[in-house]
């Protein structure tokens, strides 16, 4: 039904777009091309639409996407991958690519925020962290973003996961598969399973709100391109795509 | 001219030599990569931390476990399909190379389909008994083994085809049963293979990632073995996934070459 609502909306303005583009200016401005964007893993939905809304809205462009890890995209882009745009799931691996003098100045153009997800209908009754105590629930490891925004929430909760999964993915992986009774999710990963999982907010979460930045890269084969599409994410179109998706406006 | 024929045979032929050079190379470098890269500095602290060492033990005896369970119920399953006599062993053959082509994740799913708290056995013992499996260091030996058994299937039935039947023949003729045919005759002739057989398996099971994380989760001291601290490490530290690298790829060369040299150096 969503989705149908959307691909309705994004086809209306798909069409908007192209009337608009026939009249005149725009055409100028989205010269012929194809701009590639590395993007995190969690930002596969949103950006999947955005990335079509901008190509009915530039003539003649392709984007493309490459779907990852933040690391592995962070270490692809400091290799020397040629990638016009990198979204970060979060701020230390966008500060590595910096660092390595392949960005500057990144953007901040969403937050994301922690959810306890539960089954649907949720049978346990969980209203917040506390009742955790006594379930089995499954949480990303410190070493990844959700993971090190998991253990600010759980602070001295002194609540200990049953695993502490590689990724957010897999995390809810197994709360569907009916191997947990919670998950610590990012709150679009619950929105894009709800046919599966009830998202429970909880204030503690409030303080791990993990950032994600994007920036055109220095050595894009398409710069102009790359500093238009950074643009148009963080402006009013592609903001209404990432909030229905779940994400925070910064 | 004899002494010259023999030594013609034992030169390896050109047409051998090139490509065995190419191969080795190819299967070398990305470990003269790691090593290149390694921050030796880093590696005395690495091996003092006791996380690593919970992982690097719980590696070593789960990867243990998971042979001594394929050498149990994988030889059996070999003879079977060598010398056993009965329709669909073809089919049957097969299957037992399912997980070798499974994607790792994939088996991991299908193991916590049978045997998660959902799982076709795992709700029964759950109900039953109260027992779960996943995320306990069982799951990891199952999924070790459910990964790495069917290398040893195979290699111990390669041995078993190749052996001479008519050793067995002749025991069987003497007045022996078929258990001391099996454990006097059989086994010592495909001894080699089933030891190959063994650490590809243990090989193998030492490495496994994919089904463990998936079935055991990762929980350290408890699922959290090698590769998995490995991945992790590689998510906020190349080098620190490097050298935790180096020091299971060191500990499983010296495991498996001081287990070669005892084998061989018996008579």
């Amino acid at each position: 039904m969503r989705a149908r609502a959307t691909l309705a909306a994004t086809a209306a303005l798909a069409l908007a777009s192209l009337a608009a583009c026939g009249s005149g200016d725009e055409a100028e401005a989205g010269s012929d091309g194809t701009v590639t964007v590395f993007a995190a893993a969690s930002l596969t939905e949103a950006f999947t639409e955005i990335g079509d809304r901008f190509e009915a809205e530039h003539d003649g462009v392709t984007v493309e996407f490459n779907f990852a890890g933040s690391s592995d995209l962070a270490a692809q882009i400091t290799e020397g991958a040629p990638a016009d745009v990198f979204a970060s799931a979060d701020e230390s691996n966008m500060d590595k690519v910096v660092e390595a003098g392949a960005a500057a100045d990144p953007d901040t153009f969403a937050l994301n925020q922690l959810v306890i997800a539960v089954p649907e209908g949720n049978p346990d009754g969980v209203t917040g962290l506390a009742d955790l105590a006594g379930l089995d629930f499954a949480a990303c490891a410190e070493e990844v973003p959700c993971g090190s925004a998991a253990q600010t929430a759980l602070g001295d909760t002194g609540l200990t996961p049953v695993t502490y999964e590689a990724d957010v993915k897999s995390t809810l992986q197994k709360l569907t598969l009916g191997e947990v009774d919670a998950a610590l999710v990012y709150r679009t990963d619950a929105i894009a399973a709800e046919d599966e999982v009830d998202a429970v907010e909880f204030p503690e979460s409030a303080g791990a709100v993990n950032a994600y930045p994007i920036a055109a890269l220095t050595d894009a084969p398409s710069p102009d391109l790359a500093a238009e599409f950074a643009a148009y994410v963080l402006a009013d179109d592609a903001q209404a795509v990432l909030q229905a998706a779940g994400f925070q406006h910064p | 001219m004899p002494a010259k024929r023999t030594l013609r045979r034992r030169r390896v032929p050109a047409a051998l030599l090139a490509p065995a050079a190419i191969g080795l190379a190819f299967l070398i470098l990305p470990l003269a990569g790691l090593l290149a890269r390694a921050p030796w500095a880093e590696l005395p602290a690495r091996l003092a931390e006791p996380e690593m060492l919970a992982a690097l033990r719980l590696s070593l005896l789960t990867a243990t476990a998971a042979t001594a369970l394929s050498l149990l119920f994988g030889v059996p399953i070999a003879w079977l399909l060598a010398r056993g006599d009965f329709p669909g062993r073809s089919v049957l053959r097969a299957l037992v190379t399912v997980p070798l082509v499974l994607p790792p994740v994939v088996g991991g799913v299908a193991l916590l389909l049978v045997f998660g708290r959902n799982g076709i056995i795992g709700s029964w013992l759950h109900e039953r008994f109260d027992i779960t499996i996943p995320f306990t260091t069982t799951a990891v030996v199952l999924a070790m083994t459910f990964m790495s058994m069917p290398f040893l299937v195979v290699s111990v039935e390669g041995a078993l085809r190749g052996a001479d039947l008519r050793f067995e023949e002749a025991a069987a003729t003497l007045g022996a049963g078929r258990w001391t045919v099996f454990t006097h005759v059989t086994l010592p002739m495909v001894a080699p293979g089933v030891l190959a057989g063994a650490v590809l398996c243990w090989a193998r099971a030492l490495g496994e990632f994919g089904a463990t994380i998936t079935f055991a989760g990762n929980f350290p001291g408890r699922t959290q073995t090698m590769p998995l601290a490995v991945y992790l490490a590689l998510q906020s530290d190349l080098e620190a996934a490097i050298v935790l690298s180096l020091i299971l790829l060191a500990v499983s060369v010296i495991v498996l070459a001081s287990l070669r040299d005892r084998w061989t150096a018996a008579p």
